[in-house]
């Protein structure tokens, strides 16, 4: 009887090993732990065995169905997976064609710049204001301390309409537009586009600029150094090295010019700096008492600062353009860029 | 303005290096722009001593010289007749190069051995004397380098120099900068001469009818001059810094003028008709030869110099071509005058005349020089053209220029606008330092007197920058203003503005920028009418071409001009957009500025990639489907596209308005082929255009939250077939104007013409979506409401329910 269940327990094993499918294994399971079984069919012979002997083999029986039972199913979860995973393979894609999709456009240059100004300044507490392009000449220039026929008014190659009216040259008129309503302290951006009759590898006739004024109590040429220090080294890296020399605006005194060191050559001297190392990035001052004295501030209780710098210039350092035309172009292949 | 270093140190003592004396200036507020150095066009030319000379044997016109260099002897042969024994020359040697690309080999002339060359001033390239060999001064040590031994090297700083600063148009001007900011010392030319003769009283005279526009007018009388070519150092202190000499008398004007700042003029005396001067306003429309060579035609305020008779020069800026000093001339009136600056700079730009003269003059040049120029100019051309200075000096001045005295400086004032504290002291001396004479006015202040060539020096104010920029902008410490409380506003225009770009960029579409002023053309090629808003322009005095002289009254026309310029360099599928202004003549002293936003689409309606059919075009709804996702992505609901568009630039069946509470803002439609045409465009387009501002108070209204519906709901779909003509559109309102609570959502899904549809009729697919907030609907609910709805849509469009044969 023992051996004979040895032997069952074999020639299963036997049968496993070698069968594939999942019905090979149902087949095999039915066949020998079925009800009417071959495991069945030889207990049905333990009632002719000696009583001391039954509980042994009753033990054993039950032990080789287990183990047979586990097998099978072990075997069948094997084929299953066998089987889903040769489904899936049939499935399979090319994962290397490109995806599907709108694919996202792109924010102009100019304005990608002027937002990262804009919201730099909005840290320091700079609101946006804006003011009309087409503009009288009394706020681009006679309000700005700017007299006609004053040499002044060389650098400011002029776009005229009328005799009074020009499209502005900077978008420094917004200060008088914003003074005129506005008692101190004034703490204002005003970003925008403005226009002079040039047009070559660095100039075009119209181009951006951000224009910032601060007017309040005690303001001093050193919050101006602080302020733009700030600023600069927000835009053009932690330890971006500038330098502030003196100049000439009509609207603001003392002036100053900002250099940062050329971000090409670092300080080196390459063309993009004409050898000097620096590059001249921005215009400031402070207000000077002339423009107070037309928008009715007292120039003995408040002082401030304006500063003025071209949106293109900027990006072009920064993201290396050496022709300012490609900016109005607008050609796909230029704008895809960024 | 160009400095040259060598120059400059005829006035003071530069112990730096050219980069470091750059440095300083820029620092000082006059910029330097370049760094130039100048060397001469030769090599290897060295001074030579002419030991002897003796006839060649073979050639009558040759000389055989023997050349020592201090070091060895050479054989030199020569056609010049102007050397002797014993002379200083400049020897090229055998392997020299000398202007015009020549390198010197070792030759035989005639049979004779010659190694080396000697030359004149014109073949080395520093002079225009070709008549014999350079002769030079007999002190220059034998074999030295001939650049090295004549100084010929030389720095040329290229100045920016501000407008206010007038006083730095001259090599003093900048010496004196210099000196303020190292403590070196200026040194002022020696001006002493001999007056001879006659008293220039006695032989002209000088009026001015203008007094207003010539303050001060200065003369000097000079005769028995001769003219000849300037001396070699003169003429290479003047090419140093880009002046061509001319002669004796005209070089020193010029070198006068750069050296001090004032502008000079010499008049052919002989020429002048009644031998005197007259300064007045030129008479309107009058004629003028200047020195150029060209016929100015005058108007009334151009200040002339005149003779007893006619106009001999446009004061200031140029003088005339018959007054002019010529070889014979014996005779000069040498003028120094200061004229009305702005008067100046409005006749120069009036004449387009931009001359070295009028920039000065125009800047305000120190009117208390005047003389002294005058006076170092007749000692330099007395001493260059052996003349010989008549007695006295003409000096009228009318008016006279006060120079400001006595600035009041609070020395507490200027730390406080700097931000930092400067000792008293330290003002005083920096002030000082830029001649200004300080003196105590009570307890801590002072009062300031400017030198006459400061006139851009008024006000306290003034003062500041200067202490602060000698004092160095770097010496000020950077500081933080105060914060303030307010809160930081940016306009809702740019608000809006930078949603909407995100919101295309997501659709993608790329953001454009072109020029706000178009060409007036487009108005014919848009076809607008003779009285439509858009030909409205405002227009340029002087634009850079026609197709630039207006301002833009639309977007459209710019976005077409991108698609065109694209489409020629092969981008032909194109989603762009962009916003900025559109301005309208309005009749008052400016336009209308509107922001407006517009879009294109054209090209393939997908990037060609492996998934799409090629040739699928972006259509009207492709540029529709944006638009509505922007206005709703915006949460502004009340959008409604119309038909009946008549802009004549659009399709005029394939275009709508865009209307907001009833508002025509702007248009969406298929470009016009006409157009598309007229501007050689293949291929199709369509363009949206709106106003911004109508939606800028809307754009950012708050979202109110709804609950989630917690019952389902029902839908019901009716296929109407109606005539072509009706539109879709039209049914949904017919439906939703009923106002039927159940009724949450109405759509078209489908529109069908093909098969099994009558011809001139459509099939429009509706799914009607009922739903209650509070129940689960029974069919019995929504069947009333819906067949109330269908036969509301039926009567009115005269509809037939498709699959329903009624």
């Amino acid at each position: 009887m023992k051996e004979a269940l040895e032997d069952l327990r074999r020639k299963a094993d036997h049968e496993i090993a070698s069968a594939k499918t999942g019905e090979d294994f149902l087949d095999i399971k039915t066949r020998y732990l079925g009800r009417k079984g071959l495991l069945t069919d030889l207990l049905r012979g333990l009632k002719d065995v000696a009583p001391e002997e039954k509980p042994l083999l009753g033990k054993l029986s039950n032990d080789i169905k287990k183990l047979l039972l586990e097998k099978i199913e072990r075997a069948l979860e094997g084929a299953a997976f066998g089987e889903r995973s040769k489904a899936l393979r049939e499935e399979r894609i090319d994962v290397t064609l490109p995806g599907r999709g709108v694919r996202y456009g792109k924010l102009h240059p100019v304005t990608r710049v002027e937002s990262e100004i804009c919201d730099i300044f909005a840290t320091l507490g700079f609101s946006v204001v804006e003011g009309p392009e087409v503009e009288l000449t009394y706020y681009n220039f006679e309000a700005l301390n700017i007299p006609e026929d004053h040499p002044a008014r060389d650098v400011h190659d002029t776009f005229y309409v009328t005799n009074n009216v020009v499209l502005r040259t900077h978008t420094s008129p917004v200060q008088i537009r914003t003074m005129e309503k506005q008692s101190p302290p004034v703490r204002i951006l005003s970003p925008g586009k403005v226009y002079r009759p040039d047009s070559d590898i660095s100039h075009t006739p119209m181009f951006h600029q951000v224009e910032g004024l601060l007017v309040d109590r005690g303001v001093t040429f050193g919050d101006l150094k602080g302020v733009l220090t700030f600023f600069l080294r927000q835009m053009f890296g932690k330890g971006t090295q500038l330098r502030f020399r003196p100049s000439f605006f009509p609207f603001t005194e003392p002036s100053a010019e900002v250099d940062i060191q050329c971000v090409m050559c670092k300080g080196v001297g390459c063309r993009v700096c004409g050898h000097s190392g620096w590059i001249e990035i921005l215009g400031s001052g402070m207000v000077d008492p002339e423009v107070f004295k037309t928008v009715h501030y007292d120039t003995e209780e408040f002082s401030g600062f304006a500063f003025g710098l071209g949106v293109e210039r900027i990006a072009m350092l920064k993201y290396g353009i050496s022709d300012i035309r490609l900016f109005f172009e607008n050609d796909r292949r230029f704008l895809d860029q960024f | 303005m160009l400095v040259s270093l060598k120059w400059l140190k005829d006035y003071i003592d530069v112990e730096l290096t050219p980069e470091e004396v750059a440095d300083k200036l820029t620092m000082a507020g006059l910029e330097v722009d370049s760094i130039d150095r100048i060397s001469p066009a030769f090599s290897g030319v060295v001074v030579a001593k002419i030991l002897a000379i003796k006839p060649h044997p073979n050639a009558d016109k040759l000389f055989l010289c023997e050349v020592f260099t201090g070091d060895r002897t050479f054989p030199v042969v020569c056609g010049a007749r102007n050397v002797h024994a014993g002379d200083m020359v400049p020897l090229a040697r055998v392997g020299a190069t000398i202007p015009g690309g020549y390198t010197i080999k070792s030759s035989r002339l005639r049979g004779e051995l010659s190694e080396g060359m000697l030359c004149s001033e014109e073949e080395l390239g520093i002079g225009e004397d070709a008549t014999g060999i350079m002769i030079l001064p007999g002190d220059l040590t034998l074999g030295e380098d001939l650049a090295r031994a004549l100084d010929l090297e030389d720095v040329k700083l290229e100045v920016s120099i501000t407008p206010n600063r007038a006083d730095c148009l001259s090599m003093i001007g900048i010496a004196r900068e210099i000196a303020a900011m190292t403590g070196g010392k200026l040194r002022h030319p020696d001006i002493t001469f001999e007056e001879k003769g006659e008293d220039i009283h006695s032989l002209t005279s000088v009026t001015i009818l203008a007094p207003g526009l010539c303050p001060r007018y200065t003369a000097r009388l000079i005769k028995n001059i001769e003219i000849r070519p300037s001396p070699s150092w003169m003429r290479m202190r003047l090419e140093a810094v880009g002046l061509r000499a001319i002669n004796n008398v005209v070089d020193v004007t010029n070198f006068v003028m750069l050296e001090y700042g004032q502008p000079l003029h010499a008049f052919n005396f002989r020429s002048l008709e009644e031998g005197r001067i007259v300064v007045r306003g030129a008479r309107e429309g009058e004629q003028f030869v200047s020195l150029d060579e060209k016929t100015r035609t005058l108007s009334a305020d151009t200040l002339m110099i005149c003779d007893g008779v006619k106009p001999v020069a446009v004061a200031g800026i140029m003088g005339g071509l018959d007054s002019e000093v010529e070889d014979d001339t014996k005779e000069i009136l040498l003028e120094s005058a200061y004229f009305n600056p702005s008067s100046i700079r409005k006749s120069s730009r009036y004449l387009g005349m931009g001359t070295d003269a009028a920039f000065r003059f125009e800047r305000g040049i120190d009117p208390d020089g005047v003389v002294r120029a005058l006076d170092r100019a007749a000692q330099l051309i007395a001493d260059l053209s052996g003349g010989l200075i008549c007695k006295g000096y003409i000096d009228e001045y009318p008016r006279k220029i006060e120079a400001l005295r006595d600035i009041p400086l609070r020395p507490e004032r200027v730390s406080s606008i700097l931000g930092t504290r400067i000792e008293a002291g330290e003002m005083k001396e920096i002030l000082e330092g830029l001649e200004m004479t300080v003196s105590e006015n009570g307890p801590g202040a002072y009062l300031v007197t400017p030198p006459t060539f400061r006139a851009d020096i008024t006000r306290e104010i003034d003062l500041t920058e200067e202490i602060a920029r000698i004092h160095g902008y770097e010496g000020i410490p950077t500081s933080l203003p105060k914060l303030s409380p307010e809160a930081v506003t940016t306009s809702d225009k740019k608000t809006l503005q930078s949603s909407i770009r995100s919101i295309l960029n997501g659709y993608g579409y790329s953001e454009v920028i072109n020029y706000s002023f178009i060409s007036p053309v487009s108005a014919d090629i848009l076809g607008l009418s003779e009285d439509d808003e858009g030909r409205r322009f405002i227009r340029l005095e002087d634009p850079l071409g026609e197709e630039m002289s207006v301002m833009r009254t639309n977007l459209a026309y710019g976005l077409l001009a991108t698609m065109r310029k694209n489409i020629s360099v092969g981008n032909h599928d194109l989603r762009i957009f962009e916003m900025g202004k559109v301005f309208t003549d309005v009749g008052e002293d400016l336009p209308r500025e509107h922001e407006r936003m517009g879009a294109l689409v054209c090209g393939a309606r997908y990037d060609r990639l492996w998934h799409f059919n090629e040739g699928l075009h972006a259509d009207f709804y492709d540029l529709k489907g944006c638009m509505e996702n922007l206005f709703d992505a915006l949460r502004i609901r009340d959008v409604r596209f119309t038909s009946g568009c008549d802009r004549p630039f659009l399709h005029p069946g394939r275009s709508c308005h865009v209307i907001l509470d009833g508002r025509t803002i702007g248009f969406l439609g298929d470009v016009h082929p006409d157009v598309l045409e007229k501007m050689d465009i293949k291929g199709k387009a369509v363009v949206f255009e709106f106003d911004l501002l109508p939606i800028i108070s809307l754009g950012c209204e708050n979202v109110f939250y709804q609950n989630i519906p917690r019952f389902p709901s029902v839908s019901r779909d009716v296929a109407f077939v109606v005539d072509e003509a009706v539109e879709g559109r039209c049914l949904l309102d017919l439906a939703l104007e009923k106002d039927e609570n159940l009724l949450e959502y109405i759509d078209i899904f489908d529109v069908y013409d093909g098969k099994g549809i009558l011809g001139g009729m459509k099939s429009l697919a509706v799914r009607f979506t009922y739903r209650s907030a509070t129940r689960t609907l029974t069919d019995s609910e929504v069947d009333e409401v819906h067949e109330r709805l269908v036969e509301i849509i039926v009567k009115q469009t005269g509809a037939k329910i498709r699959g329903l044969e009624i």
